[in-house]
């Protein structure tokens, strides 16, 4: 069988004398939509710095298409093909929306260039609105969706989520939601970082639980939809 | 005090003239050197010490390519290359090492370095002052403004400094590279993410730095006598042009360094006695008034 196109592999982090991640074990397929569910302080936005080479595994590793990327620096992972979202939308509150985009863009690891500006604001149309204004100026949400786009300026080939709807209305979680979707619908690899089980039923194909900064569980996330167990134990639902 | 030297002068184009071309020259020079600091501290967080040493090198790497090649050109470049590339390096070896450690030890490592350039100065072009003299190139009759008279060097070097001051605010407002570095300034994590090397832009930032000092040295070597240590007072007053205009801000770096200029231009005129006085109290003004300078930011959250 051919390697998953992610694959982390019993990988300890750890920050200062503190282990964060025991052993964190998963992988992702191509066009599959991996949510990374588990409570607040469970080890997700860990593993994602982790898997973006902000805080390197002591032990084990991070596989693209097969290439142990772990080790390498972050800009050098970043052009292997994994875009990373973090979970505070750090836009660059002093650059335009249009900036911060230019700033994301790169090439894709085959030398691909699908996402351009214009392919971005067909896909993000309230963006499009506001090209000259100042990111830090931009609602919550707006913001969410640019640092999305930002990370798919460097045409990546999975992208990392980090808990998107965190902190927004209702209405806005819908827009972020289907937005997801689409992304997914065009085939692109995404992990989504989530405390919120409900956000992701409709959007992500395959759950992994993450809980003390062990992965305790990995199924369907129609599978784990109907897991109470699991629920009850390590989710807030 | 000779403020009715001062008012005299201002009524005579003739002088008027000098000392407004004096101020430039003497406010343009400043600019370059204050612009480089405020750069390297607006993106990299560190206070380069060594500048003012590093403009002192660039006026002696312009005056040894003046004196092998006769050619104002090759001086110029052998200048601002020459430092920038020692700009880099100096980068890469040794203040990399002390990123995110204590100001104290920033200081300390650019000390250090200034005593060896000053020494390095001193057994390979000797204690004594030198002189340049004027570029064979610019061997011109003075420009005449208004009934004053300007040399000719004096009219490129006032426009030279104006073109890169230009160049480098384009560079940084309106390039990709621009948009990266301030970026960068203000998210390093964030933007190596995004798959951008900072190692190596830190790196570039620093040598451009440099070579906005290394650029002043060489534009300063024909109007000056070259001594070792002739980068301590420039340095001095570029903390000031940086404090009064803002730490990373290029437009207020030019602002606060023509402030200066002017200063010492007439001032020299109408109260000598109390020009580093004025100087200083402009700063110790801006500090109490906005301590983030005329066109700095104020510090981020
Ligand atoms: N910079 C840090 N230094 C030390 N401990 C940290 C740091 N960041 C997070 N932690 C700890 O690591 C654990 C996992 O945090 P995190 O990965 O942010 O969880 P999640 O994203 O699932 O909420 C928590 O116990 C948190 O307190
Ligand atoms: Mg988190």
């Amino acid at each position: 069988m051919a390697e998953p196109l992610l694959k982390i592999a019993g990988a300890d982090v750890f920050y200062g004398a503190s282990q964060i991640l025991f052993g964190v074990d998963f992988s992702v397929e191509k066009g599959q939509t991996m949510a990374l569910l588990g409570r607040n302080g469970a080890g997700k936005s860990t593993t994602f710095k982790m898997i973006a080479g902000l805080a390197p595994p002591s032990r084990g590793e991070v596989r693209l298409a097969g290439e142990t990327v772990s080790g390498k620096p972050p800009y050098r992972i970043a052009r292997a093909g994994i875009g990373y979202v973090p979970e505070d939308r750090q836009v660059f509150p002093e650059h335009t929306v249009d900036d911060n985009l230019i700033v994301g863009a790169k090439k894709g690891p085959r030398g691909d260039a699908h996402w351009t500006t214009e392919r971005i604001y067909e896909v993000f149309p309230i963006l499009a609105g506001m090209k000259t204004r100042l990111a830090g100026r931009l609602s919550g949400g707006e913001q969410q969706m640019l640092t999305i786009a930002r990370t798919l300026m460097g045409n990546p080939d999975v992208i990392l989520l980090d808990e998107p709807s965190e902190g927004l209305a209702p209405i806005i979680v819908q827009a972020i939601a289907d937005l997801i979707r689409r992304l997914r619908d065009m085939g692109v690899t995404i992990i989504l970082a989530e405390q919120n089980m409900h956000f992701c039923l409709g959007i992500a194909t395959h759950a992994t639980v993450v809980d003390k900064g062990q992965i305790v569980y990995r199924a369907t996330i129609e599978e784990l939809r109907h897991n109470e167990e699991i629920k009850s134990r390590y989710l807030a639902v | 005090m000779n403020l009715e030297a001062l008012a005299s002068c201002l009524s005579t184009s003739a002088c008027a003239v000098t000392q407004v071309s004096t101020a430039l020259i003497i406010g343009m020079l400043l600019f370059m050197v204050a612009s480089g600091l405020s750069l390297i501290f607006g993106v990299l967080g560190v206070i380069n010490f060594a500048h003012g040493a590093f403009y002192m090198v660039g006026a002696y790497f312009a005056y040894a390519a003046y004196q092998a090649t006769e050619s104002f050109a090759v001086a110029f470049l052998a200048g601002a290359l020459g430092v920038g590339l020692i700009g880099i390096l100096f980068e890469r070896f040794i203040m990399s090492r002390v990123y995110g450690k204590d100001v104290l030890m920033q200081l300390l490592v650019c000390y250090a370095a200034i005593l060896i350039f000053d020494d390095l100065v001193k057994i390979i072009a000797g204690p004594e002052y030198k002189m340049m003299g004027m570029p064979e190139a610019f061997a011109l009759p003075p420009l005449e403004f208004g009934g004053g008279f300007v040399p000719a060097y004096y009219v490129f070097m006032i426009l030279a400094s104006l073109a890169i001051g230009i160049g480098l605010w384009l560079a940084i407002e309106k390039t990709r590279l621009g948009k990266i570095v301030r970026a960068l300034a203000i998210n390093p994590p964030m933007v190596s993410a995004l798959g951008i090397n900072t190692t190596m832009l830190y790196a570039g930032v620093f040598g451009v730095g440099s070579l906005l000092a290394g650029i002043a040295g060489a534009l300063a070597a024909p109007t000056r006598t070259l001594t070792p240590g002739m980068g301590l007072s420039i340095l001095i007053e570029s903390f000031i042009v940086t404090v009064i205009g803002g730490m990373g801000s290029i437009v207020g770096a030019l602002i606060a360094a023509l402030l200066i200029g002017f200063t010492r231009a007439f001032g020299a005129i109408g109260f000598p006695l109390f020009v580093d006085g004025l100087m200083f109290a402009m700063m110790a003004l801006v500090l109490i008034l906005k301590p983030s300078g005329l066109l700095g930011r104020e510090p981020a959250r």
